[in-house]
């Protein structure tokens, strides 16, 4: 496969790579909108969601990017109105630049970055900022509140989730998302490699408080004091329209998909197979096919992992503000914390 | 048994009821596809029969949002009796309903003191103009083929004569 790759002229490399980036941020977001957000939800509430469009409404989403498209773009007249512009692009390109660590496959990736999961868990962050700015430039007190209310609640659970994640990073002794895919593969349990050795069974309290934290850095449902439709309107995203509005609606749901991506990577085994399987003895020796199948083993995780967020999304009604910071710093980091020491300890004991 | 967690079964609730929608299908109707036949007694729209209206006005005085307008003249009518005075009436030039104004209350229809006006189930008459939902007196009279019959009385009450 590598042989193949060098082929490729650089200008080559980079249109796939950008193609790639693309396909991999739109591509989680449509399937996630369409099969959870329409149907799911809809089978869940009893009813049958978008049917007209296509068949089984399966061009729903083209015609509401259409309508999206088509809206007048308003701009209230005390906003910033550069800024306020300029917001949904900050939260949608940190989605971008998000997805550039995710590996694929063993050549299937778009940059081999040592340090991926400091990278992954900063750029993550960026987005407070777009949201921030957006409720912020506005001129709305309720995009204000719910800028703020972001804001704090984006930072209290950005802390459990780094912390869930140093579990893993100690155990993979390494913080390149290619790495820890190896390790989960190429490991095995009392001596028996069948299934490798995905993290989720030694780090399952770490999993566990990565998707909460993961549910509240997507303000997804139980989390969404942000975008309280009943009190805030719709938070920060009141005052936007038209493909601003589109734009912040794929962002939410590109950074759903590629986070579900993460956290397979480091939890679920990400693109690998057990190398025991066909005998490959380290990441040199995997056949190149696995540049194809790896990235569809990505998207049946993705979808895996997006489905449960969706389904916790639907089930469960609101935290209040102060339940919601209270679960954070009270539950979530102490026991992140202790997850950490326990597995240290483990690690040096063992 | 020991008890579930609230939480747990929340999860539950929802994908029990995600495979039974996909199972037996979904509680709602696809509505151009296929209706759902409303109540006998829904109020649907108001229907009119013109040959007992008498243009009395108690009906557009009691409405509340003023959406009736009835306009009429007295003409002379035969006599009863052979041999007697021509009888005065009012002939109904205009009966309108502006449905965009109706709130759907019923109280035009509980003041009638003649039956003329009467609920239907009928439900089908947006229009895509708003000025076009002012329906007027021939209109609905056709909606009077869609009025169910008046259930029957009680036992042991007075049949009015």
């Amino acid at each position: 496969m590598m042989s193949i790759a060098l082929e490729i002229p650089y200008w080559g490399q980079s249109l796939l790579r950008v193609l790639g980036g693309v396909g991999a941020v739109l591509l989680p977001a449509g399937t996630i909108v369409y099969l959870f957000l329409f149907k799911m939800m809809s089978f869940m509430q009893s009813r049958l969601g978008p049917m007209e469009a296509g068949p089984y409404g399966s061009m729903q989403l083209l015609a509401e990017v259409g309508k999206w498209l088509q809206k007048e773009d308003i701009i209230p007249e005390n906003a910033d109105a550069k800024i306020y512009k300029l917001a949904p692009v900050i939260v949608l390109v940190s989605t971008f630049l998000l997805v550039v660590v995710v590996p694929f496959g063993p050549d299937a990736l778009f940059t081999d970055f040592s340090a991926g999961v400091f990278y992954a868990l900063a750029i993550g962050s960026v987005s407070v900022i777009g949201i921030l700015v957006a409720g912020w430039s506005s001129a709305n007190k309720y995009s204000l509140l719910g800028g703020l209310r972001a804001a704090g609640q984006l930072i209290a659970y950005e802390l459990p989730m780094v912390l869930a994640v140093v579990g893993v990073v100690i155990q993979a002794g390494s913080m390149n998302l290619q790495q820890i895919v190896v390790a989960q593969n190429s490991g095995s349990i009392f001596g028996w490699d069948g299934v490798g050795f995905p993290f989720v069974l030694t780090q399952f309290v770490g999993f566990l408080i990565f998707m909460i934290a993961v549910q509240a850095e997507l303000t997804q449902v139980p989390f969404d004091m942000p975008i309280a439709e009943s009190e805030l309107v719709s938070g920060y995203m009141t005052e936007y329209s038209g493909f601003r509005f589109l734009i912040f609606f794929i962002g939410e749901f590109a950074t759903a998909g590629v986070f579900a991506f993460i956290a397979s990577v480091l939890f679920l085994g990400g693109w690998g197979i057990p190398f025991s399987w066909f005998g490959w003895e380290s990441l040199e020796a995997v056949d190149g096919w696995m540049n194809i199948v790896g990235p569809v083993i990505m998207l049946t995780k993705m979808l895996v992992l997006t489905g449960i967020i969706m389904w916790v999304r639907f089930s469960y009604p609101r935290f209040r503000e102060d339940q919601l910071q209270r679960f954070a710093w009270k539950v979530l980091i102490p026991l992140s914390l202790a997850n950490i020491a326990v597995t240290a300890i483990l690690k040096v004991a063992i | 048994m020991p008890k579930v967690p609230g939480l747990v079964k929340g999860l539950g609730v929802t994908m029990g009821t995600l495979f039974r929608t996909a199972k037996n299908g979904a509680d709602t109707v696809q509505y151009p596809h296929a209706k759902e036949a409303p109540p006998a007694r829904a109020r649907g729209v108001i229907a009119l029969r013109e040959d007992n209206c008498t243009a009395c006005m108690l009906c557009a005085r009691s409405c509340p949002d003023w959406c009736i307008y009835i306009e009429g003249h007295k003409q002379l009518a035969p006599p009863r009796r052979a041999g007697g005075k021509p009888r005065q009436v009012n002939h109904l030039d205009r009966f309108d309903i502006d449905y965009a104004l109706c709130m759907y209350c019923g109280i035009c229809v509980e003041v009638c003191p003649f039956d003329a006006l009467f609920w239907s189930p009928e439900y089908e008459y947006s229009e895509p103009r708003i000025a076009d939902l002012l329906h007027d007196k021939d209109k609905l009279g056709e909606w009077m083929e869609t009025v169910p019959e008046a259930p029957e009385l009680e036992a042991g009450a007075e049949k009015k004569k």
